[in-house]
């Protein structure tokens, strides 16, 4: 663990997926000093200090912070991945699942207007228990519409605020 | 006295039946998703904003200290009961308590956590009732130069005191300020980092930002690393303690508190330190050092009670103010500030009955807290066996059902999962997500402090020093000084107790995280 094999594949590559993370912030930077050339300094402006002071320190900070992770990472430093209950880091991470429910929470957000809320949250429900590898199907439809139907029952009855209810209306 | 008069008006508000049903829900609901594994009390916070969305302030208020202190409580039950620690706060309980839960003694571990959390939240609520008012007559004083100092000395203290690296903590502070930054300027009225998309004029609702960060990535990145198999589960029945627990128990719960509350009052990064110096001081001070390490109750009344203890501290610059210090302290502030209720130190004259309201809430959610899960315990076991898909798809589920009731708008939920990709790779990265979270919220407001500032001195930087604004600096220069003093200036001569409970957080780190390579104080890129 502490012993520093830096000479396998995998912990190269990890090493330098590090670097990406320097990168980004490279790249944030850059467009927030590019955003802000783009403003105008002194359009109704009261005081001395205009809309771009502020976003051209957070830009600096962001590039200074960009190197010093480069040089960091380079130096053989890695940020330390966070645990929880459930975590298990012995492995790497398991792409297919992250896509796939990737896939579920945007199939909700281009549904949800279109067919509702008791709809799209059980798409939503039933493909994320899906890719995190329930295969109760039956089980898992009643479960999805139990909640998104409930939930919007609570929503929209129980706390005043809209829903979309969408192709079930008269229905529900 | 003044304060207790007002404490006794808002009483008198939080005791109506309806007022009284919600705090009840709070505190129920509080606990069982706090109790759920994976949700720790901030992504509790975020994902149960939206229940109180349709009430009106007052109810929304004191629902919201039910879940603040239930979601608290029930992380610690998760730890005592799995056999793998959660989130920072709770790491000692889980060294302890789930020692003294496999010893067949979780009864009496939970027994003492919730004894203790309730001594230490009511003490820990009282001083809050005692300080305020007194902090709110300083600070009304205090003008936009000083403010500006506070904030920056809360972003410079939660990036660098906590966490095994400061450059990655100052990533995560530019990321959030980054994000702050978002939307029409106030004080010009010109947009920056829209990219001329109507909906980010306004810029990036709070919640739509916390629930990403927290509910989002939390769950992506558990589910790309999801323990296949399920862990076992103490099985436990009504919590109790006997004799000889209470006489262990009950002076590390006074001492908990004694060390838990100043630290939750000034931003130090959360309950993990103040845990640990608990842990550290009951361990030495106990008769039964050899159970440490196997078990011992002190060792887990001493840090729930400091716990509890810095949660009810946090109230007093988040209510005197504005100045959020944990997480779970800035989504309280979320939950104000949507309701146009600024905290801050006028507060107190503005909406004296929420404050008190709110203040008296905290001492009855304490005791629901107590009498619920005494008896409730062996139901707090069953959730935990919740299935873990079941689990993770609730979790998103309900960050985006949360998330599209805020604006009703398909383009949040797309932030939504932009947002939870941000929090994946922050997790992958060890990015810790609390600076973000402090500079999305303090970010707008320093800036606007530090623009009105030097409004005042027509340009010139004295405007930002004031005898107030001196000593916060001078704490500011300790702080980021601080490894350097430990370094040269107290070579060997570091409170003991203090530097045994760093080095437990350090080797609670090497011994969670898989990667750390080497101690901090080999890596001197770190120390930049």
């Amino acid at each position: 663990m502490s012993s520093g094999t830096g000479t396998t594949p995998t912990r190269r590559w990890e090493g330098r997926s590090e670097l990406g993370v320097a990168l980004g912030l490279a790249v944030v930077a850059v467009v927030v000093i590019v955003d802000t050339l783009g403003l105008e300094e002194r359009v109704g402006v009261r005081g001395p200090i205009g809309p771009r002071t502020v976003p051209f320190v957070v830009a600096g900070l962001l590039l200074v912070v960009a190197v010093l992770i480069a040089r960091d990472v380079l130096r053989g430093g890695r940020g330390e991945p966070e645990g929880g209950e459930d975590v298990d880091l012995t492995g790497g991470s398991d792409w297919v699942t992250i896509g796939l429910l990737a896939a579920a929470f945007l199939a909700n957000a281009l549904l949800i207007e279109r067919v509702g809320w008791p709809v799209s949250g059980a798409v939503l429900f039933w493909g994320a228990a899906f890719a995190l590898g329930s295969r109760h199907h039956v089980r898992n439809v009643v479960i999805a519409f139990a909640l998104s139907v409930g939930s919007w029952y609570l929503f929209v009855l129980g706390l005043g605020v809209s829903v979309p209810v969408g192709i079930l209306d008269g229905i529900l | 006295m003044d304060a207790f008069g007002s404490l006794l008006d808002g009483f008198a508000t939080a005791l109506t039946p309806t007022h009284l049903l919600y705090a009840f829900i709070g505190v129920l609901l509080g606990t069982a998703v706090g109790v759920l594994p994976g949700i720790g009390p901030a992504m509790a916070l975020a994902l149960l904003l939206p229940l109180t969305y349709g009430l009106d302030v007052t109810a929304a208020i004191i629902m919201f200290a039910g879940l603040y202190y239930g979601s608290m409580y029930g992380g610690s039950t998760t730890s005592i009961l799995l056999n793998t620690p959660g989130e920072t706060g709770s790491i000692v309980t889980a060294i302890e308590g789930n020692r003294m839960a496999r010893k067949g003694r979780a009864a009496q571990a939970l027994a003492t956590a919730a004894i203790g959390s309730f001594v230490a939240g009511t003490i820990g609520t009282l001083l809050v009732v005692l300080l305020a008012p007194a902090i709110v007559e300083i600070a009304v004083q205090i003008g936009a130069p000083d403010y500006f100092a506070i904030m920056v000395l809360a972003f410079i203290a939660v990036t660098f005191v906590l966490g095994s690296s400061r450059i990655r903590g100052l990533a995560s502070l530019g990321i959030g300020l980054t994000i702050g930054l978002i939307g029409i300027d106030r004080t010009s009225g010109q947009q920056r980092l829209t990219f001329d998309i109507p909906q980010l004029a306004d810029g990036i609702d709070i919640v739509v930002i916390a629930v990403g960060l927290f509910a989002v990535g939390e769950a992506l990145w558990v589910a790309a690393h999801l323990r296949r198999r399920s862990l076992e589960v103490i099985p436990v029945g009504a919590a109790r303690m006997g004799r000889e627990d209470w006489r262990r128990s009950w002076k590390p719960w006074f001492r908990g508190t004694a060390i838990g509350f100043p630290f939750g009052a000034i931003p130090s990064g959360g309950a993990e330190i103040p845990t640990f110096l608990s842990y550290v001081t009951e361990k030495r001070l106990s008769k039964h050092r050899e159970e440490f390490g196997q078990g011992a109750i002190e060792g887990v009344a001493g840090p729930e009670a400091t716990n509890n203890a810095s949660a009810a501290g946090g109230f007093v610059p988040l209510l005197t103010l504005g100045l959020p210090v944990t997480a779970t302290a800035a989504i309280l502030l979320v939950a104000f500030q949507r309701y146009d209720i600024q905290p801050g130190p006028l507060l107190l004259e503005d909406e004296p009955e929420v404050v008190w309201a709110l203040l008296a809430s905290l001492f009855i959610g304490n005791t629901m807290l107590l009498v619920l899960n005494l008896p409730l315990a062996p139901l707090w076991a069953q959730v935990l066996r919740i299935p873990r898909p079941y689990l993770y798809a609730g979790i998103l589920f309900f960050a985006s059902l949360g998330a599209y009731a805020v604006n009703a708008s398909t383009f949040d939920l797309i932030l939504l999962l932009c947002l939870g990709g941000l929090g994946f790779v922050m997790r992958r990265y060890g990015l810790p997500v609390l600076p973000a979270i402090i500079a999305v919220i303090l970010g707008p407001a320093a800036e606007e402090k530090l623009r009105q500032a030097l409004q005042i001195s027509d340009g010139a930087l004295s405007g930002l020093i004031t005898p107030f604004s001196i000593v916060v600096y001078a704490i500011l220069t300790v702080v980021l000084l601080w490894p350097l003093i430990r370094r040269f200036v107290l070579p060997r001569r570091e409170v003991p107790v203090l530097s045994e409970a760093v080095h437990a957080v350090e080797a609670v780190h090497e011994h969670h995280g898989l990667e750390v390579l080497d101690r901090p104080e080999e890596r001197p890129a770190d120390r930049t």
